[in-house]
């Protein structure tokens, strides 16, 4: 499997992730080897069988859709990396 | 008496004689981590304190004339993945290193009704991936029997610090061979459950259709008797199953007789080391001599299940992953101005470099052209597996495979990411296929390093693989012959 360096960067792009320099070339010798070992599951005689969504057969659970209210926001708020006025802060996002 | 020697229905029973006060064992837990944390590396969070101050209201109860129940006061360690209110839970990572879970985990509410007693939050592979705890971003974790090898992964802290008798038991979690394999390297017995047998409420997501919780234990009885107080269903989490609770260790009959085995063969042929294939062989010689039919089959599927489970796992992982984004909690970079600024740059300093690889590699196989060619031969692939169990299942009881190809390995000799992936080969066709497994020790290579066994059963036949791995420990008793010597 050949994977091309502009690849790695669109999927990397997609993944939110920044790579350096030195990380790219080490994730394109890793990548490669790894898909190629990957393409073993080609080998694998599937044809006419369904896909497996899930390691039980429960296809759908359905309960009441019912409001539980979580009142301890200052657990959660002190979690956040940045908060103000009981509120997560992030930079500008309208200019 | 060597208190942290004991296991947990040991420790029961001197309670509830009275000849130890839970204090006692508390502290002795205390002073065993203390001595052995700077060699072992087990521990992100020691609750020790914590813990003496909750052993001492215990005794008071019992002073006081009043009953406890069976499990108030026993010390568990906790894999640092699982969700503990107001006790950090890191994942091992950067991206977590100062997180505080606003809530507990099913399985802790479980073990907290219980009145079991933290002793703290446990190494791992980063989020979970990887096969040796070298993930971890806080710290490496020593296996017990030779420090210079690696515990396993990447519940390598949960089963080194079972094996070095610096907690009695803990909980592990195991997407594709993380509760077996280290236990297997370690020298414990570790069971990964059927999934959707123990609620994933609270478990930070690696591969969701994968995870599952399961006990680390010293002995088959103390493994069935975490079980208990893990399984059931738990309507947060939709996968958990709505099924009668059984008590595991009523399936501890000590008996074997007319008990079905099959050998898959293809789990004994190249790739496997020939010491352990020698300790596994010895041990089916001993499940005949116990009265069991013993029997070769063929169940080819090891090298297409791994191809599989890598593009599942990280196909799920990517997709899990996707939430740390460095706005409601986790690390934050400081660098950049704006929003998306803040994406790329907490998410590329925040994670390691395995955690960085699954994702890329996740992404592509989910990725546009590369989707069927990967993802969807992977699902059918899973259905082509879990069939293959099946048949096996229809004529046997359990499934004996090895759990590791290896004893442990030495630290950085794995050299490439895919050769650490081999070392589950063994092990991700149960997630694969949803089963259960256990590993427990069958014996020592040349150089002195536990061998694992792995005990496959089908789907919610726990009770069947914990009746087996029992039967042989009672006729074998490895915990007896061997200890962990702390070689350096």
């Amino acid at each position: 499997m050949q994977v091309s360096r502009e690849q790695l960067l669109h999927i990397a792009n997609l993944s939110r992730l920044n790579l350096k320099e030195e990380e790219i070339d080490n994730y394109l010798e890793n990548l490669q080897e790894i898909l190629t070992f990957a393409e073993k599951v080609n080998s694998a005689p599937v044809d006419g069988l369904g896909e497996t969504i899930g390691a039980n057969n429960k296809y759908n659970a359905f309960r009441k859709d019912e409001v539980v209210a979580f009142d301890d926001i200052e657990a959660l708020l002190q979690n956040a990396p940045s908060e103000e006025f009981g509120m997560f802060k992030i930079p500008k996002v309208i200019q | 008496m060597n208190i942290t020697e004991l296991t947990v229905h040991e420790l029961q029973e001197k309670i509830a004689s009275k000849e130890l006060t839970v204090s006692e064992i508390v502290k002795a837990y205390s002073d065993r981590i203390d001595e052995k944390e700077k060699d072992i590396n087990a521990f992100v969070t020691i609750l020790t304190d914590d813990a003496i101050a909750k052993a001492k209201k215990i005794d008071e109860k019992i002073n006081n004339g009043q009953a406890i129940s069976g499990f108030e006061g026993i010390p568990i360690g906790i894999k640092d993945n699982m969700c503990t209110k107001g006790i950090k839970t890191t994942c091992s990572s950067k991206m977590l290193e100062n997180f505080v879970a606003p809530y507990d985990a099913t399985v802790i509410e479980n073990l907290n009704k219980e009145g079991l007693i933290s002793l703290g939050k446990l190494n791992m592979d980063e989020f979970a991936m990887g096969s040796s705890t070298e993930n971890s971003a806080i710290k490496k974790t020593r296996n017990p029997w030779n420090l210079n090898t690696v515990p396993g992964g990447s519940s390598g802290g949960s089963a080194a610090a079972v094996a070095a008798n610096m907690v009695p038991w803990a909980l592990g979690s195991d997407t594709g061979g993380s509760i077996r394999q280290p236990a297997s390297l370690c020298g414990v017995v570790g069971l990964k459950p059927t999934y959707g047998l123990v609620s994933r409420y609270g478990l930070v997501a690696y591969a969701s259709s994968l995870d599952q919780i399961g006990p680390i234990t010293k002995d088959v009885y103390d493994n069935a008797m975490l079980l208990n107080l893990i399984t059931g269903h738990d309507p947060k989490d939709s996968t958990s199953m709505d099924l009668p609770k059984p008590d595991y260790t009523k399936a501890l009959k000590n008996d074997v007789k007319g008990l079905k085995i099959a050998v898959p063969k293809e789990f004994f042929a190249e790739g496997l080391n020939p010491e352990v294939k020698a300790k596994l062989e010895e041990a089916m010689d001993k499940y005949r001599s116990l009265g069991a039919i013993v029997e070769e089959v063929s169940l080819d599927i090891s090298e297409y299940s791994l191809a599989t489970y890598y593009i599942i796992s990280c196909a799920e992982a990517s997709s899990n992953l996707g939430r740390f984004d460095g706005i409601r909690y986790g690390y934050r970079s400081e660098n950049g101005e704006t929003l998306r600024d803040i994406y790329f740059n907490s998410r590329s300093e925040g994670f390691g470099p395995e955690v960085k690889r699954r994702i890329i590699l996740g992404t592509y196989v989910l990725s546009s052209g590369y989707y069927d060619a990967y993802y969807k031969k992977a699902q059918q692939a899973r259905t082509l597996i879990t069939n293959e169990f099946d048949k096996v299942f229809k004529d046997y009881d359990v499934i004996l495979a090895p759990t590791s190809p290896t004893v442990a390995f030495e630290f950085n000799s794995k050299s490439s990411p895919l050769e650490m992936y081999l070392a589950d080969i063994y092990t991700v066709p149960v997630n694969v296929a949803g089963l259960p497994g256990i590993s427990i020790p069958c014996g020592v290579d040349k150089s002195g390093m536990p061998v694992g066994m792995q005990l496959i059963g089908n789907k919610f036949q726990e009770e069947t693989i914990l009746n087996a791995a029992y039967t042989y420990e009672q006729a074998t008793n490895f915990r007896a012959n061997f200890k962990p010597e702390f070689k350096k």
